[in-house]
């Protein structure tokens, strides 16, 4: 036999929900059947989600990308010369170079889809556990203050400053104090934490453990959705596999410190992605939202001091430990630095992840990297930052992705998640479908999120009717003014983003005039 | 005592005393007896000292626990966002017909529950499914009768053996 090729077919969910597994068993059969050599390897996705499966041949020039792959038409890639890296109708060249990777600039996905998620040695051979090593070298302080240097900003949505949360547990004495990261990820149209999980989740260890270590945690929860079946089952393997290796457990890497990283199962309910409905969730309650102060950060899991963060926060953390804060700092724009990984979803040709620094334009991404509609018709609405997100409308689509800028016409960045919606989209039916979702999801602490989302669908409903419209207008708007004023959380507060971000750009959908679009 | 209330006691001296035990215990429970029966709440309440209202308070409160056992399959389909953009409320309504069953319910003879749910973190392959655990993206109405096609075929071989 000729020595074995090495071809990949990833394991992210994503890929396995259009076949990867029948496309690796079937590159096996094939290959065993011809007497050709094959090392198969289950790599991470690459994140270019309209070509899975995608098949990797490495090559003397690189790896060679195929895709979308079927089983059917293994027997076909391989009479071609897969195993070469030979030309095919599905053949993309070298991956590194197929344009919507090469356009990127990957800090935190950087690993994604190169290496073996699971396997230890590619970990450390691709930068590994270097934030690590150089943070246990290293007073805490400076390591916290490293973070806060970066300018790391929450990526689960409120975009807070990660060094400030870690200093407040850091100066906050107690003998037991806790890491947790918020893996609940419920926002449609996003899985960037998804994909850390499945396909990179010792950078997730390692941002955890950092943290642990410079606020002097010795515990840790990752609390998963319970809809990321492959997510935990994979964390739990890395989890496992690390504290083998000696990065976890009782004595951090020889350190003589401990940390113990364990993961919780979530049980789908969306408002438990909220940091303190979370925290009553773990501690074994209903994940009702908890009144602030106090802040988690002083009295969190169990009453003690607790870092809650993002799963994209902690696992931006090892590489700015490993190349220093400044380098991170210098991607970005204004107040917002580092880069984003950008979830591209929903009606776009070429949906996927996108790793980009802030200050990309949401054309660039609609277009540059998305190619426009999946159905081939004009894009009509696109929501950006999950549910409680805005319909953002085209006069904005060339404002810079950043926090403030965003912020400034009522926008969200959120977790970067992106829903493109074409013209067959009704904006009626998807505002009442936004207050329809805080009526199911809303914990129920306050009344205008409880009852006023309920009020809002029947509002909407009558609008749509035209049963006293003009009337119900007025209504519907005085409802999202209190839903916003009297809101605990953003469920209750935000849910009026989409609803009257539809209603302003979009009334004829509501059956009233349209706006004078010159005017607007 | 029964079977199912063994196998709670067992997850329960295995689980209760770690912090935070009652949504591990219900996962375990669930996993095992393919919902929380009603009769595992006062065992459940009894190790944790809690109350009876208490634990079936939390049971409520989370849409992936049930008191009842589902059908022999359980179909999920996506209706969030993302999903909705490429068709999702079509192929809602296609499974409601297809499967004969209502959403949140069982069909009548007990092959199918039909859950839709919120997100599958699958968006950039909407719209999304899950058969039995296991997902499927990019799904038309077509592609899921052929689904729920080899999913018949292969009951009928099961039962044929
Ligand atoms: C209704 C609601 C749902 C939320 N869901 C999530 C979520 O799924 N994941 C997440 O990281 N943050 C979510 N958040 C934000 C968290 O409350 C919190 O800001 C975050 O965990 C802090 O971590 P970060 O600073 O790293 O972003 C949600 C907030 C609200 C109000
Ligand atoms: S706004 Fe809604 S979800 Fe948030 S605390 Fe109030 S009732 Fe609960
Ligand atoms: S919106 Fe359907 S999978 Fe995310």
């Amino acid at each position: 036999m000729s020595t074995a090729i090495t071809v990949r077919v990833p394991r992210d969910s994503a890929a396995l929900a259009v076949g990867a597994d029948a496309v690796a068993a079937t590159l096996q059969a094939e290959c065993a059947r011809r007497g050709l050599a094959l090392n198969l390897v289950r790599n991470g996705s690459r994140g270019l989600f309209w070509l899975e499966p995608l098949v990797e041949v490495s090559t003397s020039a690189g790896r060679v990308a195929y895709g979308p792959v079927t089983p059917e038409d293994v027997p076909g890639l391989l009479d071609a010369g897969l195993l070469q890296g030979a030309p095919h109708a599905l053949g993309h060249g070298p991956t590194e170079q197929i344009p919507y990777l090469a356009k990127q600039e990957r800090l935190c996905f950087a690993r994604m889809g190169l290496t073996d998620p699971l396997s230890l040695a590619d970990y450390e051979a691709h930068e590994g556990w270097a934030g690590l090593r150089r943070a246990l070298a290293m007073p805490d302080a400076a390591v916290v203050d490293e973070v806060l240097q970066s300018g790391l900003r929450g990526r689960g949505g409120a975009a807070f400053p990660t060094g400030i949360k870690w200093k407040t547990v850091m100066n906050t004495p107690s003998a037991q104090k806790y890491i947790v990261c918020n893996a609940d990820e419920g926002d449609s149209g996003t899985y960037s934490d998804r994909m850390t999980m499945e396909g990179d989740p010792y950078m997730l260890i390692e941002g955890m453990t950092i943290a642990a270590l410079a606020v002097g945690a010795t515990r840790g929860y990752v609390y998963v959705r319970s809809e990321y079946p492959h997510a935990i089952a994979t964390l739990n393997d890395a989890i496992a596999r690390a504290e083998a290796a000696g990065f976890l457990g009782s004595d951090v890497l020889g350190s003589g410190r401990a940390f113990h990283l364990q993961v919780r199962k979530a049980a789908g309910a969306y408002v438990c992605g909220e940091e303190t409905a979370l925290l009553e969730s773990l501690e074994g309650k209903r994940g009702i939202v908890r009144a602030k102060p106090p802040l988690p950060a002083i009295e969190g899991l169990f009453g003690q001091p607790t870092v809650i963060n993002n799963v994209i926060s902690f696992a931006s953390v090892p590489l700015i430990l490993a190349r220093g804060a400044a380098h991170y700092r210098d991607y970005g724009v204004g107040r917002s630095m580092g880069t984003l990984p950008i979830q591209l979803a929903g009606n776009v040709k070429r949906g996927g992840l996108v790793e980009k620094a802030f200050g990309v334009t949401l054309r660039e991404l609609l277009y540059d990297f998305g190619g426009g509609t999946a159905s081939g018709r004009p894009i009509k609405a696109v929501q950006v930052g999950g549910p409680l997100g805005t319909y953002v409308p085209e006069s904005k689509w060339d404002v810079p992705l950043d926090y403030e800028a965003y912020a400034a016409f009522g926008g969200v960045v959120g977790h970067g998640g992106i829903v493109v919606h074409d013209d067959t989209a009704d904006m009626a039916k998807l505002a009442r479908y936004a207050m329809e979702f805080c009526a199911i999801e809303s914990c129920g602490k306050c009344t205008p999120c409880r009852i006023g989302s309920t009020r809002g669908v029947e509002v909407i409903d009558r609008i749509t009717a035209n049963v006293n419209r003009p009337a119900q207008v007025k209504l519907l708007r005085d409802l999202c003014d209190t839903m916003l004023a009297g809101s605990l959380c953003a469920m209750g507060g935000m849910t009026p983003y989409p609803v009257l971000s539809a209603l302003d750009h979009y009334p004829e959908d509501f059956g009233l005039a349209t706006p004078d679009r010159a005017a607007a | 005592m029964s079977t199912s209330l063994a196998a709670v006691r067992a997850v329960l001296a295995r689980r209760a005393d770690e912090p935070g035990a009652l949504l591990p215990i219900l996962h375990e429970v669930q996993d095992q007896l393919g919902c929380i029966p009603a009769d595992a709440v006062p065992e459940i309440a009894g190790a944790l000292n809690l109350s009876r209202a208490e634990v079936h308070g939390v049971i409520t409160y989370y849409h992936h626990f049930r008191g009842e056992p589902a059908g022999r399959h359980v179909i999920q389909v996506c209706r969030a966002e993302a999903c909705q953009a490429l068709g999702a409320e079509a192929l809602l309504t296609h499974a409601e017909r297809r499967l004969v069953c209502r959403s949140h319910a069982s069909s009548s003879d007990g092959r199918y529950t039909l859950e839709p749910v919120f997100c599958l973190g699958l968006c950039a392959s909407s719209p999304a499914i899950v058969i039995d655990e296991r997902l499927h993206a990019r799904i038309s109405p077509a592609a899921f009768d052929r689904l729920i096609g080899a999913l018949e075929n292969e009951d009928a071989e099961e039962a044929a053996r």
